[in-house]
């Protein structure tokens, strides 16, 4: 169909722009290194040849009006219409359903960048802050402007930011997400090529907003189990949490059978049934603020007793405590609920 | 044609001399020469800045200054450009002066508040080069929150200050614009038979009106959160960073089709002059103008996509934003089909004008990439987006402000500058511009962000054509500068209608009006733009041809 | 061309254009101060929405029986400005004057009680920043109501301080002769907006006093 021509349309051009990015520094396209890239590409390249196909369209008129009718020649000039219904009309309705398609296809495409693959993927926790990226693996690493992954595998993103609003971007994967404070946003990608790649903060952050970025590096498997042999560590993000959880005094209510506060075995990606009668499943979003303002929502049947810790955890901290809580809900298996990402 | 020389009349310029007679005249045309006078002034400043950006970034590392005085660079560009600049521009220059003469009126509904509008953004203004002085700004034109109400330390405040002020200079122009287009028409003069350039001015001022208030709003808001310490977008508080982007965009979406408007109708003015005809679909552009300010308030989500807005907004908005492209689209073709059967002379006006046409129609169409959800993704906050509305700003309304220049400046000033000479600015400019900002379309796509005071460095040459091509456009820009002032001093006198244009400010106003702009009031029975008969002249106000019948404007012309 | 009635002003033709001019431009006018306080009154609701309990708490902490006389006191002063749009009408200038006079009375007293309120909220540590502090109910989202509070009743009352010198200027050039049954628009308009002050009001007393009274 459509889409298959422009692929391949598209593949043809990136290739010739690729063998002048080897060639040189000098590059006019980026890399396409993640399984959404050829598809943002063809639905870039579709775009750009329907509007050069109406620009040229238009220049052809302008200039073949512009000459036949210029003030010196001697072209019929008699009656000159005042309107063309029928004309008025196609140029109305031919664009806007070219616009349709085109809505259509990229919401199609917009589903699939929103929906991460379900099931075997790797969990990276973001933090922003000025002017760095913090990166924290669920096995335990901590990355700071840099991120090293496995090729193939689905890297699950889930970002937010100390400060100031910063923007997560990859340009060879065509991701983009924002990291804004109080809240997780998400996004993923599937790394297809080994290499190294551009990250850069797209959201204007301060004084060197210019100089937050690093490098992504997807891995072969051989090279990634080499670097995480080389990069052990101590804890896993839950078994941190799980500390945490102990020594903030958690434990305290929520282990206490039901009585005191909510059990949590169980919690992550379930529904939650709201002292208001109101429902809403238990993600990433809803422990962050019970923790952080656990007077937001009370959950049926409890009182409003549960402390803030606003100001007492540090969001790698946070993060660690929500992995705990994840983990509590994965099954034999160590699968968990996918409703919640 | 008659010549009247200046021997004895007393036109608005020479009606009392003296600064006191201009800093208190509620004339609109002398108000329209008192704004001409500080837009450009702002537009030199605002480029100062953008000459400074642009030799800045032709090395990686950055050529002039470090990060911290380069962010204060582009905020202030930014600034003085939208709000001191652009979205004055047309209206208060051309459609002060305009209105009234367009519609066979003596002067606006308001007279007094088309000054105090005046006063207002010259104090808004003043504020804004204190602030400017006194280190800047730097946030970036728009302010996002928490980094503009919790953690910049420039003069945010100062600045929200100076943008509140202007704004009711906005505000005051869009009452007095709606108010005089429906009260102050003279006989004869019907809705269907008012020049396009009333309509978008009309458009430009519902907007102007009904978004403005809501810039007040969030600046109040943004104060309240810096001066007074009180959160309204801390997170910490469980404020809402993203309630300041929904509020900011829903004024400044619309925003930019305050400035685009004017400049459309510019265009079709223009187009019809010196294709000698009339405008091809009359009603579908009026009402296209119409439906750009109606459509133009319900996208502005279409900035927010990688925000942390809900699928299904973007979705919505996406589709809104694809709707908005209809009506310009329909303007373009219109503007084009206007050619066929035309008698076109290529004067500096007409060139601005085409010109136009080609770039706004190239910057509207990448819009269509940033409604495409995925590309947009990509693309947001990079030289993507910086090229899309340069090219809608700067190749589409300062190539229309200009057009408007050349158009009226002789029925603004008597005198005629050199044309040849225009043209070639002209060409000049739109040489200057393509180079400087096509290669900011590669540069964005490839993934080099907005706002970067350094850049890495394979970005570097695609960096230095912008840079090359933004000395072309100086250029450009300056030559109108000196022509047009050397011809207030040595230039030809224009007479009433140089241009054998149509519309009652060429047919019965001389050049320059006298004070009352009409030596009778004029009785129309035409519609909008009469190039099937000769061009009517002073004395003719009331010409009544009853071999004429009401006829629909889009009829056979 | 121009008729020579001193009540006309130059720019326009006929006193009926000048008449419908002028008011249709005090409608514009207040189709902005809609969008102004619609803008800041969509910005609370969504709070309110989120954070409903927080709100209902720090509604219940401002004083209702001094909102509900605020309320009638300000629908009065409404009344008085309508009587004195009438009497400018009707040629009686030193009645128009008085009814004004009455008119501004009754907002500084509704000025003088918002004042009062301001004090007491002060007090009680309520005005949101630093010094925050809410007794009763540990809900941090109570300072999210009282920054609400404080923003928009006091760009409500800064309206009704321009309203109130508008009146009075009025009232002055009232009493010297300046209005007649053949123009009196400028009091009309001042009254079309000290409505529209009155109608905000309307919308702003439900919005922070009675939040979660229906329960």
């Amino acid at each position: 169909m459509i889409f298959d021509v422009c692929q391949s349309l598209a593949g043809s051009l990136h290739g010739l722009l690729l063998a002048q990015n080897e060639a040189s520094s000098l590059r006019f396209f980026p890399e396409s290194a993640s399984t959404l890239a050829p598809h943002t590409d063809a639905l870039f390249w579709t775009l750009v040849l329907i509007c050069s196909a109406v620009a040229i369209g238009i220049a052809i008129f302008l200039v073949y009006f512009l000459i036949r009718y210029r003030a010196s020649s001697s072209a019929d000039r008699s009656t000159p219409p005042g309107t063309i219904l029928w004309v008025e009309l196609t140029w109305m309705i031919i664009p806007l359903m070219i616009f349709i398609i085109i809505f259509l296809w990229s919401a199609g495409l917009y589903f699939f960048m929103k929906r991460p693959p379900k099931g075997n993927a790797l969990d990276v926790y973001v933090v922003g802050k000025q002017w760095m990226w913090k990166f924290q693996h669920p096995t335990g690493q901590r990355e700071i402007d840099e991120l090293h992954v496995p090729v193939n595998k689905t890297v699950r993103l889930m970002i937010t930011s100390e400060d100031v609003i910063h923007s997560l971007f990859i340009p060879d994967f065509r991701v983009k997400q924002d990291a804004v404070p109080g809240r997780y946003t998400s996004s993923w990608f599937t790394g297809t090529k080994p290499g190294k790649y551009h990250i850069f903060c797209a959201e204007y952050c301060g004084l060197n907003h210019s100089y937050m970025g690093g490098w992504i590096f997807v891995m072969s498997p051989e090279d990634y189990a080499n670097w995480l042999q080389k990069n052990t560590v101590a804890e896993s993000m839950s078994s941190a949490g799980a500390k945490l959880f102990m020594r903030m005094g958690c434990s305290g209510c929520h282990l206490s059978g039901g009585k005191l506060a909510p059990a949590l075995n169980d919690l992550y990606g379930n529904m939650v049934v709201l002292a208001d009668n109101s429902r809403t499943i238990a993600n990433y979003q809803y422990i962050r603020d019970s923790i952080l303002l656990p007077q937001k929502q009370i959950v049926a049947g409890y009182s409003a007793i549960m402390p803030t810790f606003a100001g007492l955890l540090k969001e790698q901290e946070l993060t660690q405590l929500i992995e705990y809580i994840k983990s509590l809900s994965a099954d034999q298996k160590g699968r968990l609920n996918e409703r919640s990402y | 044609m008659n010549d009247h020389t200046s021997a004895g009349r007393v036109d608005y310029l020479n009606n009392g001399y003296g600064l006191k007679s201009w800093l208190t005249t509620t004339d609109h045309k002398r108000i329209a020469v008192l704004y001409l006078i500080s837009i450009t002034l702002f537009f030199v400043l605002g480029g100062v800045f953008a000459t400074l950006i642009r030799i800045h970034l032709i090395s990686p590392r950055g050529v002039l200054f470090g990060p911290s005085i380069y962010n204060r660079m582009f905020s202030m560009h930014g600034i003085i450009m939208v709000w001191f600049f652009l979205i004055p521009s047309i209206p208060t220059v051309f459609g002060n002066f305009l209105l009234p003469l367009m519609i066979g009126a003596r002067d606006l509904a308001f007279p007094r508040l088309n000054l105090a509008s005046w006063y207002i953004y010259v104090v808004g203004g003043l504020i804004t080069i204190v602030m400017a002085i006194l280190g800047g700004v730097d946030t970036g034109w728009t302010f996002y929150t928490p980094f503009s109400s919790m953690f910049s330390n420039s003069y945010v405040l100062l600045t929200a200050a100076g943008v509140f002020i202007v704004g009711f200079s906005s505000i005051f122009t869009g009452i007095n614009f709606i108010v005089t287009t429906h009260t102050m028409r003279a006989p004869g003069m019907t809705w269907f038979r008012l020049p396009l350039f009333v309509w978008s001015n009309y458009a430009t001022a519902l907007i102007l009106v009904l978004a403005t208030p809501v810039l007040a709003v969030v600046l109040l808001l943004i104060a309240a959160e810096r001066g007074l310490g009180i959160g309204i977008f801390d997170p910490s508080l469980g404020g809402d960073p993203l309630l300041f982007q929904h509020l900011f965009w829903f004024y400044s979406h619309p925003a930019v089709y305050i400035m685009i408007l004017p400049g459309m109708g510019v265009v079709s003015e223009v187009i019809t002059a010196f294709s000698h005809r009339s405008v091809f679909g009359y009603s579908f552009v009026a009402f296209a103008s119409m439906a750009i300010a109606l459509i133009g308030f319900f996208v502005w989500g279409h900035h927010m996509f990688v925000a942390g807005m809900s699928m299904y907004a973007g979705l919505v908005f996406s589709l809104l934003s694809y709707l908005v492209a209809v009506p310009s689209a329909v303007k373009v073709f219109n503007w084009t089909a206007t050619l066929y059967k035309g008698r076109i002379n290529f004067e500096a006006p007409f060139i601005y004008s085409i010109g136009f046409i080609g770039l706004f129609t190239m910057g509207g169409m990448t819009g269509l990439f940033l409604a495409a959800l995925p590309v947009d993704v990509h693309v947001t906050d990079t030289y993507f987006i910086v090229a899309h509305f340069h090219y809608i700003m700067v190749g589409g309304m300062v190539m229309a402000y200009m057009a408007a220049l050349h158009f009226w400046w002789p029925k603004m000033t008597g005198r005629m500058y050199n044309r040849p000479l225009a043209v070639i600015a002209a060409l000049t400019i739109f040489l200057g511009f393509n180079l400087t900002f096509f290669p900011q379309f590669i540069l964005g796509y490839l993934g080099m962000p907005r706002r970067y005071a350094t850049y890495s460095p394979e970005f570097q040459m695609l960096n230095v054509l912008s840079s090359a091509g933004a000395s072309i456009l100086a250029v450009g820009y300056v030559m109108p500068l000196l022509y047009l002032f050397w011809s207030l001093a040595k230039g030809k006198s224009a007479g009433q209608n140089p241009w054998d244009a149509r519309g009652l400010e060429w047919e019965f106003a001389d050049s320059p009006p006298i004070p009352d702009n009409f030596a009778r009031t004029p009785v129309i029975s035409w519609h909008a733009y009469p190039y099937d008969r000769p061009a009517l002249t002073i004395g003719q106000e009331d010409l009544f041809d009853s071999t004429l019948k009401p006829e629909s404007p889009d009829a056979r012309h | 061309m121009h008729a020579n009635n001193p009540n006309l002003k130059h720019q326009f033709s006929t006193l009926e254009q000048q008449h419908h001019s002028y008011v249709a431009g005090m409608w514009v006018f207040l189709a902005t101060e809609i969008l102004l306080f619609g803008g800041i009154m969509v910005s609370y609701t969504v709070y309110r929405f989120q954070y409903y309990e927080a709100f209902t708490a720090g509604s219940h902490d401002i004083s209702l029986p001094l909102g509900t006389v605020m309320t009638a006191i300000l629908l009065t002063s409404s009344l008085f400005m309508a009587l004195s749009v009438r009497a400018s009408q009707l040629n009686q200038p030193k009645l128009c004057a008085l009814l004004l006079a009455i008119t501004i009375i009754l907002g500084l007293i509704f000025l003088g009680m918002k004042a009062f309120e301001y004090y007491d909220e002060f007090h009680k540590h309520h005005f949101p920043g630093r010094h925050f502090a809410f007794h009763g109910v540990h809900l941090t989202h109570v300072a999210l109501f009282f920054s609400f509070y404080f923003v928009m009743t006091g760009l409500h009352a800064i309206h009704m301080m321009i309203g109130i010198f508008l009146l009075a200027l009025m009232a002055v050039l009232s009493l010297r002769g300046h209005f007649n049954s053949e123009r009196y628009e400028p009091v009309e308009m001042a009254g079309l907006y000290w409505h529209f002050v009155d109608i905000v009001w309307i919308f702003l007393f439900p919005l922070l006093y009675l939040v979660g009274t229906a329960q």
